[in-house]
């Protein structure tokens, strides 16, 4: 467990539960990034302004995070098409299962929703199993 | 200052300082990500530490809004209030973690990354786009069906 950074990764977790009650207290709205994407593409024109904001946001620390430390933002691995099918995939799946992993993973597990319990458990175990598969296929973790 | 402005500030705030948990804690390190998938390899624990510290976080503002009727700058709460444990979120869910295993990207990360004007995660992101959309319309579509069809 060589790369394990468990201090940045515990602030880091308290900055996200800071940023998604923010969201709660505030908007009443859940900080779940599959589904603030996907209804500002396909929702009502009223209920636009708030997603745009949070995706915004969203966008511009990367765009911060670029320009002082590029590092922070590693690229993945895998190649241009992997990436286009896993996208798809991440797509239709967290718009089926309605959340990702902070939509069910922080937002939903928080509140003690079992569905959202059960889906971590099972997108976690997939996306384990799909990591030991391309493992077992050839490719590098 | 209107409360729709003021929820749009504030949502905007949210946005950022999520962002930057997801890179103060790694999120955005798609190796890393895998690192964590990879638990038949040398596993990287940190992602538990991810959601520990925003569950830990998280948990309190529910059980302070518990009294609550409304949010401080919007009209409700719009909280899910289902339990029911369907296919569809089980079928959603295994899907979407192949996805994340393949590429070591969720939304939210993702969407910070294409700050970084990567072309491969341009890639990721569009197709999630398509792949969320063409699901939400197919959805709406037979929901319209099926409930035109209960009318007869």
């Amino acid at each position: 467990m060589h790369n394990l950074t468990p201090f940045s990764a515990l602030i880091g977790g308290v900055l996200i539960g800071l940023a998604s009650s923010l969201l709660l207290i505030a908007s009443g709205r859940i900080a779940g990034v599959s589904g603030i994407f996907g209804y500002l593409l396909v929702g009502k024109p009223g209920d636009r302004a708030w997603r745009a904001a949070f995706l915004l946001g969203l966008l511009a620390t990367g765009l911060l995070f670029t320009w002082f430390q590029p590092s922070a933002i590693g690229a993945s691995p895998r190649s241009l098409g992997a990436l286009a099918l896993a996208g798809l995939l991440v797509g239709i799946g967290t718009r089926l299962g309605n959340g990702c992993t902070s939509g069910h993973g922080v937002c939903g597990i928080s509140r003690g929703s079992p569905r959202s319990l059960l889906a971590t458990i099972t997108f976690v175990g997939t996306g384990m199993l799909t990591v030991a598969l391309v493992r077992l296929l050839g490719g590098a973790a | 200052m209107k409360r729709e402005t003021i929820e749009m500030l504030l949502s905007g705030a949210a946005g950022v300082l999520f962002g930057v948990g997801l890179v103060v804690g790694g999120m955005t390190q798609a190796e890393k990500v895998l690192g964590f998938l990879d638990i038949f390899g040398a596993w990287d624990a940190s992602l538990v530490f991810v959601m520990a510290g925003a569950i830990g976080v998280h948990a309190i503002a529910y059980w302070w809004i518990r009294g609550r009727t409304a949010p401080l700058f919007a009209a409700s709460f719009v909280i899910p209030q289902r339990r029911d444990i369907d296919a569809k979120l089980l079928a959603g869910a295994a899907l979407f973690g192949v996805g994340w295993g393949l590429s070591g990207f969720c939304p939210g990360p993702a969407i910070v990354s294409l700050g970084s004007g990567s072309i491969a995660v341009g890639i990721f992101v569009v197709s999630m786009l398509l792949g969320g959309v063409a699901t939400m319309k197919l959805e709406a579509f037979l929901n319209a069906r099926h409930s035109g069809a209960a009318r007869e």
